[in-house]
C-alpha cells in the first residue's frame, strides 16, 4: 500500500543542517549543546553537511530515471539547503531567511513547513538533527537521512550521502511507495565526550523501504515488521497469570504491546500484569520508584532488547531497570528480545550490560537466550560493557 | 597450447567479453491466446464412435473436470522459442564459470552419466510395475546405498528424500520417532544449530514443530564455541543440526565434542553434509559419532539441482535409528532384490514411490566412474582450488575473508566485500549485476546478513586453474572499476538480461508471488483481472 497518495508533480523536501558534523575532525564528538558549533568552528572545523547533501542530490539525479519529470525540491534557505540545491545544479524553491548561525530551532522550523507539503523528506545532519525532525513530523511523512553528523546511530539515515540519492531516487519514481518505521537514536553528547556510549531511543520515523539504510546490513526475510509480529506472538504463548511484565524501550518490545492490545510508550518503560482476563496495563512511563513497587509485590519479568549497533542491554535509555529491580526479578526472568537482523548485526559479539553496579553485571554476564521469532533463539554472550 | 593460427588472430581478453541475450520475454501465460494448440488431436473416426463410444465417457465420473484446466493456449513453435529464449537469458553451469554460486555451486555433470538416466530402460520404468520387472534399477538403488553406506560409515541409507531439504526433514522426523519410542517425545522439543550452517536445518526442524536454537559465530574464529553448547543443551534437546565445514568453509574440529555434549543431553547429533565435497573419503559422520547425516546427491554426487529437474537427497542413519526409515527399503534376498513395506516402525513416505530413480543412477554413474581413489581426489582437488582461489582473491582491493585470519578453509569461503564498499559507496548488489555483466555469476549469503557486504564462492573440483583465474580477473575488474568508475558499477548491469530489480519486494509477503494465480491476486489492477479468476 503506497503511504502517502502521489500527486501530479513530485515534492521533496530538504532540510541541510549547517553544523551537522563540525565536531567531528576537530575530536568535540557533536555539535549538540551550546556553544559547541562555535567552538568547533573557532577550532578549524570545516562545514560539510552541505557538500555531502549535494553528493546526495547529485546521485538523485544519476539515478532518476529517464524521461521521468524530477521531483521539485523545497529546502531551507541558504545553508540549509538551498546551497547545495545550487552546487548540485537542482532548481528549487527555498523557504525562510538565510542566517549566518543556525541552531535546533531552525531545522525544526523548516520541518513545520515542510511536513505537510512534501512527498519525502531528505535532511542531512546526525543524530541530533535527526532528534529534531522526529519532534515535528509524524508519521505520515517518509524522511531519509543524509548521514553527515558526527553520530549516527539512528536507522533513519541511508549508508551514505550517494546512497541517500539512490534510495530517494528508487522510491520517488515509484508508484507503490513504500515505508518501514525506523528508530531514532542519540547519544548522551555529555557522556560521549568523556568517552562512554550511552545510546537512547528518542522516537521512530518512517523511511523507505530497501537496502542502503544505516545499521541494517540486510533487510530480514520477512522484513522487521514480520519479525517483530513473530517474536510478539512467541512472548505473548509464554507469559503466565499473575505474573508482571516491565516493557524496555523499543520499536521491538512495542510489537508485543500491540499484540496484547495495550498502548506501549516508545522510549518509555511500561508495566503490565497478566489478569484472568488478559493482560492490564500497570504504568506508562515508569521511574525507578514505580519499577521497585511492581516487582515488589510479586513474580515478575523484563521484557528487554538491546538499544543501538553496539547491542547495550541495560543501562543505556532503560536506567529505571535499575540494579534493585534486576536483582529482585532476577537472571532468569529477563526475557531479552532481538529480531534476526540484530542478531545477525551483532556478528558473533556480547551483548552488553553496564548497570552501575559491577557486582550486578559480573552476574548477569554469560550465555543468554535471546527470542528472535516464533519458535526460534539465539544463543548470546552478555558481557559487562 | 597455442596454436600458431590462434596466434594469428590474437589473445582473447581475460577477463572475456560478454553480451546475454535480452528478449523482453513474457511469462508463458501472457502468450496463450484463446483457441491457440500445440497439438491438434482428429476427431475420432465415426465406425470407432460407434462401437466403443466416447473415450471420455470410459473415465470415472469423479476423474472428469467440469472446466478446463487454466494452461496456456499456444502453437508448438510458441512454446519451444519461449523456452529457448529464457535458456538464453539465464547463466548456468554449461555456459560460464560457475563457481560464484557459493555453497550451491554446481559442478561438472558428466553428460554419459545423462544417457544412462534417460536410457528407455530407467526412463520408461513405472513405478506401479511390479518388483520382478524392476530387478535391474532395484539393484543400483541397492547398491547405491551401499556405497553411501561406505561413504558415511552408517548402517543404513534411504534414497526417498526428493531433495536435500526434504533429507533433512527425513531426519527430522526420524528424529522425533526416536525420542516417542523412548517415550520422550513431548520433553524433547528444541533442535540445536548454528548460524553458518545449511540454513534449511533450522527450517525443516521448525517447520517439524520444533523451537530452534541458533548458536553464534565465535568473532575471531567463526566457529560455534561449545561453552555456548553447553549453555543450549537440555533435557529438552531433541538434536543438534550442524554443518560441518559451515558456510564460512571453516571446519570445526571440535565436532567430537559437540557430538559428545549433545548425547550426554540426551539429544541426538546430526550432521548436515551439504557441504561434503571437502571431506569426501577424508572424513565420515560415523567416525565424529554422528546418529545421522544426509548428502544433497545434487552437490556432491553430480545429479541435477533441486530447481532443475527433480532434486536428490539420501540421509544415512546408525543401527539404533533403522527401524524409523522411511518405508519401503530395498532388501536384497540372495540374488533377488524386493522392496520391505513391513516396517511398523516407519516413519512412512516422504516422497511417493522410492524417490528419484534417474538421479539414483546418475549419482551411481558418477561413484563408481571414480572409485574410492577418485572420491577422496574429488575432495582434495575441491579444497586445493579453493585455496588457490582464496589466495588470488584477496589480492583483490576490497575484500577480505573475515574469521579465522591465517587458517586454510575447506571447499568454499564466504568473503566480505565491507572494505570496498566503504572506500567507494559500491555495494554487493551493485558488484553482483557488474558480474553478470562479464557473464559471471554471483551471490552473497543467507538473509539475513552476518558477514558484511557477503561473497560466497566455492570451486569445487570441476573447475580448472584457467577457470578459476578468469573469474578472479572478473572481480578484479569490477573491484578496479568501482575504484575507477564507481557509477558504471552501481548503475549495472549493462550487457544483461534486464536491467535493476528492486528486490526490496522478496521481503514483503504482502507483495510476494511466487505463482501466476497468486500474482494476479496481489498485483492485477481491476481491469487486468479476470472476473473469473481462481481463488486460492
Amino acid at each position: 500500500m503506497p503511504d502517502r497518495p502521489s500527486q501530479d508533480v513530485l515534492r521533496l523536501g530538504l532540510i541541510v543542517n549547517p553544523i551537522a558534523g563540525l565536531g567531528g575532525r576537530v575530536g568535540l564528538k557533536g555539535t549538540d549543546g551550546a556553544g559547541m558549533a562555535e567552538r568547533a568552528l573557532d577550532l578549524g572545523a570545516e562545514p560539510r553537511a552541505a557538500a555531502r547533501a549535494a553528493t546526495a542530490l547529485r546521485r538523485l539525479a544519476e539515478a532518476w530515471p529517464a524521461g521521468q519529470a524530477p521531483p521539485m525540491l523545497i529546502c531551507g534557505a541558504g545553508e540549509m539547503g538551498a546551497s547545495a540545491a545550487v552546487a548540485a545544479s537542482w532548481p528549487h524553491e527555498a523557504l525562510g531567511e538565510r542566517r549566518t548561525r543556525t541552531t535546533a530551532d531552525d531545522t525544526r522550523r523548516l520541518a513545520v513547513a515542510l511536513a505537510e507539503s512534501v512527498d519525502l523528506l531528505l535532511f542531512a545532519g546526525g543524530d541530533g538533527t535527526a532528534r529534531d525532525i522526529c519532534e515535528i513530523v509524524t508519521d505520515h511523512l517518509p524522511v531519509l537521512g543524509i548521514p553527515a553528523g558526527v553520530k549516527i546511530q539512528s536507522a533513519v539515515f541511508a549508508t551514505s550521502p550517494g546512497a541517500a540519492g539512490e534510495v530517494a531516487a528508487r522510491y520517488l519514481a515509484t508508484s507503490a511507495r513504500r515505508t518501514v518505521e525506523r528508530e531514532v537514536l542519540d547519544l548522551d553528547e555529555e557522556a560521549y565526550r568523556a568517552g562512554h556510549v550511552r545510546p537512547r531511543l528518542h522516537g521512530s520515523m518512517r523511511v523507505p523501504r530497501g537496502p542502503r539504510l544505516q545499521s541494517r546490513k540486510s533487510p530480514a526475510p520477512a522484513g522487521d515488521a514480520a519479525a517483530m509480529a513473530s517474536i510478539a506472538a512467541e512472548v505473548e504463548g509464554l507469559l503466565e497469570p499473575g505474573r508482571r511484565y516491565i516493557l524496555g524501550p523499543g520499536t521491538t518490545t512495542r510489537a508485543l504491546a500491540l499484540r496484547l492490545g495495550l498502548e506501549k510508550t516508545l522510549v518509555g518503560i511500561d508495566a503490565f500484569e497478566v489478569e484472568a482476563d488478559g493482560p492490564r496495563l500497570l504504568i506508562r512511563d515508569a521511574a525507578e520508584a514505580d519499577l521497585r513497587d511492581i516487582v515488589r509485590d510479586g513474580p515478575s519479568s523484563i521484557v528487554i532488547t538491546p538499544i543501538g549497533g553496539q547491542g547495550f542491554l541495560f543501562g543505556r535509555g532503560n536506567q529505571p531497570i535499575s540494579p534493585e529491580v534486576i536483582r529482585v526479578v532476577g537472571r532468569e526472568s529477563i526475557i531479552v528480545l532481538a529480531t534476526p537482523g540484530k542478531v545477525a548485526e551483532l556478528a558473533g559479539r556480547p551483548l552488553l550490560v553496564d548497570t552501575g553496579d559491577e557486582t550486578l553485571d559480573r552476574e548477569l554476564a554469560g550465555h543468554i537466550r535471546v527470542i528472535s521469532g516464533r519458535g526460534e533463539r539465539a544463543i548470546v554472550r552478555i558481557e559487562s560493557a | 597450447m597455442t596454436t600458431p593460427r590462434a596466434h594469428a588472430i590474437g589473445p582473447k581478453p581475460s577477463p572475456c567479453r560478454f553480451h546475454q541475450a535480452r528478449w523482453d520475454e513474457p511469462i508463458i501465460f501472457e502468450h496463450s491466446v484463446p483457441g491457440a494448440r500445440g497439438v491438434l488431436i482428429p476427431e475420432l473416426e465415426d465406425g470407432i464412435r460407434e462401437r466403443v463410444g466416447s473415450p471420455a465417457d470410459a473415465l470415472p465420473a469423479g476423474v472428469r473436470r467440469v472446466t478446463p484446466p487454466a494452461l496456456p493456449e499456444m502453437a508448438q513453435v510458441n512454446v519451444l522459442r519461449h523456452y529457448t529464449r529464457l535458456s538464453q537469458e539465464t547463466l548456468g553451469v554449461d555456459v560460464n564459470i560457475d563457481v560464484g554460486q557459493g555453497t550451491c555451486t554446481m559442478k561438472y555433470s558428466p553428460k554419459i552419466n545423462e544417457s544412462f538416466a534417460r536410457d528407455q530402460r530407467i526412463a520408461d520404468l513405472h513405478p506401479l510395475q511390479d518388483e520382478s520387472t524392476v530387478q535391474g534399477v532395484l539393484e543400483i538403488m541397492w547398491h547405491l546405498e551401499r556405497l553411501l553406506c561406505e561413504i558415511s560409515g552408517m548402517d543404513r541409507v534411504t534414497l526417498q528424500p526428493p531433495s536435500g531439504s526434504a533429507a533433512i526433514w527425513t531426519n527430522v522426523s526420524m528424529i522425533r520417532a526416536y525420542h516417542a519410542s523412548r517415550g520422550e517425545a513431548e520433553q524433547r522439543d528444541e533442535v540445536i544449530t548454528t548460524a553458518f550452517s545449511h540454513p534449511s536445518n533450522a527450517a525443516c526442524a521448525r517447520t517439524a514443530g520444533y523451537t530452534i536454537i541458533t548458536l553464534q559465530p565465535d568473532p575471531v574464529s567463526g566457529r560455534p564455541t561449545l561453552d555456548a553448547l553447553k549453555a543450549a543443551v537440555s533435557e529438552r534437546t531433541a538434536a543438534l543440526l550442524i554443518t560441518n565445514p559451515e558456510d564460512t568453509g571453516i571446519y570445526n574440529d571440535e565436532i567430537d565434542e559437540f557430538v559428545r555434549v549433545v548425547h550426554e543431553a540426551g539429544g541426538l547429533a546430526c550432521y548436515d553434509q551439504a557441504n561434503a565435497n571437502g571431506v569426501l573419503g577424508i572424513a565420515r559422520a560415523r567416525e565424529a559419532g554422528f546418529d545421522l547425516c544426509h548428502f544433497n546427491l545434487h552437490k556432491t554426487f553430480s545429479t541435477p539441482h533441486g530447481c532443475g529437474g527433480p532434486g536428490a537427497g539420501a540421509c544415512g542413519v546408525t543401527e539404533a535409528l533403522v527401524p524409523f526409515l522411511p518405508s519401503p527399503t530395498v532388501e536384497r534376498d540372495g540374488g533377488r532384490f524386493r522392496l520391505d513395506h513391513d516396517r511398523p516402525r516407519s516413519i512412512g513416505k516422504v516422497q511417493p514411490w522410492y524417490g528419484s530413480a534417474p538421479n539414483q543412477v546418475r549419482a551411481y554413474a558418477w561413484i563408481m566412474s571414480l572409485g574410492a581413489e577418485g572420491l577422496r581426489q574429488v575432495a582434495e582437488t575441491a579444497v586445493l582450488n579453493n585455496n588457490y582461489l582464496m589466495r588470488q582473491v584477496l589480492a583483490i582491493r576490497g575484500l577480505s575473508a573475515p574469521y579465522a585470519q591465517g587458517e586454510r578453509r575447506i571447499e568454499q569461503v564466504r568473503y566480505s566485500w565491507k572494505g570496498l564498499a566503504d572506500d567507494t559507496d559500491v555495494h554487493i548488489d551493485h558488484i553482483a549485476a557488474r558480474m553478470n555483466d562479464h557473464g559471471g555469476h554471483f551471490w552473497s549469503s543467507h538473509h539475513p546478513f552476518v558477514v558484511p557486504e557477503p561473497m560466497t564462492l566455492e570451486p569445487t573440483e570441476s573447475y580448472s586453474m584457467h577457470d578459476l583465474d578468469e573469474h578472479v580477473a572478473m572481480l578484479n575488474a569490477v573491484a578496479e572499476e568501482a575504484y575507477a568508475d564507481p557509477d558504471t558499477v552501481r548503475s549495472a548491469p549493462h550487457r544483461s538480461t534486464i536491467h535493476q530489480v528492486d528486490d526490496s519486494w522478496l521481503d514483503d509477503p504482502e507483495q510476494w508471488a511466487v505463482t501466476w494465480r497468486a500474482y494476479l491476486r496481489k498485483h492485477s489492477t481491476p481491469m487486468e483481472a479476470s472476473s473469473d479468476e481462481p481463488a486460492d
